[in-house]
């Protein structure tokens, strides 16, 4: 009894540490490593924190990675704003005949590629786009505005693709929620507001955290939306990164700029984790 | 505030409304990229110049429809076979690792269950260049070390499976793990005590009852690889995907044909969704 079992570990334990140390564990410590490394001027690779020293010299990297980091907590509390009304009107206001099919019909696009959704607000959005004809013609407007590549269709876009990983842990928070906490602080004269911030906010706690580390992080490593909907002189951090390896070539300081981005990334979930006094694990699933 | 209080009617209407409007901003981008991909125009904008399926069906010269484009229609087979290969190893690995964390001790179970979920909060670009640049240091090493060229470490069909499997991986795993937490354990035991063997009993009893979740999350692995953009960018090799051979159009200017794939992948994917929902359903019914 006791080998077989043993026998199962392995047989489990092998696919499970190969995919863990070949596709996770080495490629960051590679990562780690490129981003020490640069060439001395023999053209010879060496050891050295040049590619760190560059970011922290040059304005425009420090000034990106700092905006990216702001942007992506912005998205985050927006993001929460927009989906929490929604959430609470599925799970609590409307009738329980309608919220199995609002919130099928809430998951729908979601389903479709970001590409497809960017684009859709593309071709609603820019100059010869279908709002500003809309507008044009019913005479509200004289001539077309670009309403495209600005920082709030930026923000917007990113809102409107991460919505989704924000609004089903609040569901499913709000979901096993008691219906008699709301009505017992009702009854004994607690005004919405404290209903809200006394009640429901502290329930819906464990939901708010894992939904707003899944946005965020997505809002800090999206690349397509600030690359399709952002003006051409709001640079996203991403684009930083892929500029130096698919542009200029730089692998030593694309990863630099890569490590810092996964440092940032760690913190501030790690940051969110105590804070809300959660884990990974928990508020993952 | 909820169902069962009286609310005053200003604020119920008020609720509706903001419903109604969020609801308008969710469909509105898909809405009209479907319904710009039939109007006959050359570009994917108002006014409206009549039905046409021009930008399906024409096969030139003035214009080239979706079934008559060659570049768009190997990416979307590209898309396929990457989502195929993705799904299979993703279920099997992540599967795995749901009975390995289940049912399995041993030591560091904690320390390596916690780096089996980190693939889900790294940034997808950081998986991208971070197995780009350990592929390409390891065709270095082989190439100087023993003169051999291996087409796998470099940007290629393979690179991108492994990239996008490295976290889809995480999120079956996941999805096994919370159906295989419902498991009744006394079954198992039972079939023990009547002499099967553990592989009989993961044969015959685990893996029926697993099968919504393997079923659901492969579906989902699928979707996810189909349309992985962050990672795939760095690993992309000659056979581009269909979101990035998409982005590539968006970028430089686009025809009514992105609009004519985005209705293919709307009602496609919308199909899957809908399909997956009752079988999962139906397997939480049991």
């Amino acid at each position: 009894m006791k080998t077989h079992f043993r026998l199962g570990l392995f047989i489990f334990l092998t696919p499970v540490l190969l995919w863990l140390l070949l596709l996770i564990v080495v490629p960051h410590l590679e990562l780690l490593m490129m981003s020490l490394q640069g060439k001395d001027d023999m053209g010879k690779a060496v050891w050295t924190f040049a590619n760190y020293r560059h970011f922290f010299v040059e304005k425009i990297y420090w000034y990106t990675f700092v905006r990216t980091a702001l942007y992506a907590i912005t998205v985050t509390v927006l993001t929460f704003c927009v989906t929490f009304p929604v959430a609470f009107y599925i799970t609590k206001v409307v009738s329980p005949k309608f919220s199995g099919f609002l919130t099928i019909l809430l998951l729908m696009p979601f389903w479709v590629s970001e590409l497809v959704r960017v684009y859709g607000w593309m071709i609603l959005l820019r100059e010869s786009g279908v709002i500003n004809h809309l507008l044009v013609s019913s005479g509200l407007m004289d001539s077309p505005v670009e309403m495209l590549y600005n920082d709030i269709s930026m923000l917007m876009g990113l809102v409107y693709t991460s919505m989704l990983f924000m609004v089903v842990p609040l569901i499913s928070a709000l979901e096993g929620m008691d219906d008699s906490l709301i009505e017992a602080a009702h009854d004994l004269g607690a005004s919405p507001l404290t209903i809200f911030f006394r009640i429901i906010i502290p329930y819906a706690a464990p939901g708010i955290t894992s939904g707003s580390i899944v946005v965020f992080m997505l809002a800090l490593g999206n690349y397509l939306t600030p690359k399709l909907m952002g003006g051409k002189n709001s640079l996203w951090f991403t684009e930083q990164i892929y500029n130096e390896f698919i542009a200029s070539f730089n692998w030593n300081q694309g990863a630099a700029f890569g490590f810092l981005l996964l440092a940032l990334s760690s913190v501030i979930i790690w940051f969110g984790l105590k804070l809300s006094r959660q884990e990974l694990g928990r508020a993952l699933s | 505030m909820i169902r069962t209080l009286p609310q005053p009617r200003s604020y119920s209407t008020s609720f509706t409304c903001y419903i109604i409007l969020f609801y308008v901003f969710l469909f509105a981008p898909l809405v009209i990229t479907c319904i710009l991909a039939f109007n006959d125009s050359n570009f994917p904008s108002l006014p409206w110049k009549g039905f046409s399926l021009d930008w399906f069906l024409a096969d030139g010269p003035d214009r080239i429809g979706l079934f008559h484009d060659r570049s768009n229609l190997t990416s979307i087979w590209v898309s396929a076979k990457t989502a195929f290969w993705v799904s299979i190893l993703s279920v099997t690995v992540g599967t795995m690792g749901a009975f390995l964390f289940e049912q399995e001790e041993f030591r560091g179970k904690q320390a390596l269950y916690f780096l089996a979920l980190t693939p889900l909060v790294i940034p997808g670009v950081i998986l991208g260049i971070s197995l780009l640049l350990t592929a390409n240091s390891l065709g270095i090493f082989f190439e100087d070390r023993f003169g051999l060229d291996i087409e796998l470490l470099r940007p290629s069909f393979w690179l991108v499976v492994l990239g996008q499997f490295s976290f889809i991986a995480t999120f079956v795993l996941l999805v096994v793990s919370a159906r295989l937490k419902k498991f009744d354990a006394s079954l198992e035991e039972a079939a023990l005590n009547l002499g099967a063997t553990r592989r009989q009993v993961i044969r015959h009893i685990t893996l029926p009852f697993l099968r919504p979740a393997l079923v659901g999350s492969g579906a989902v692995a699928f979707l996810m690889s189909f349309e992985n953009f962050n990672t795939t960018l760095f690993l992309v090799g000659s056979e581009t995907t269909l979101p990035i051979n998409l982005y590539l159009q968006v970028r430089d200017g686009s025809t009514p044909i992105i609009n004519a794939v985005s209705f293919l992948l709307i009602v496609s994917t919308s199909t899957l969704a809908v399909i997956n929902l009752i079988v999962s359903k139906r397997g939480e019914g049991k």
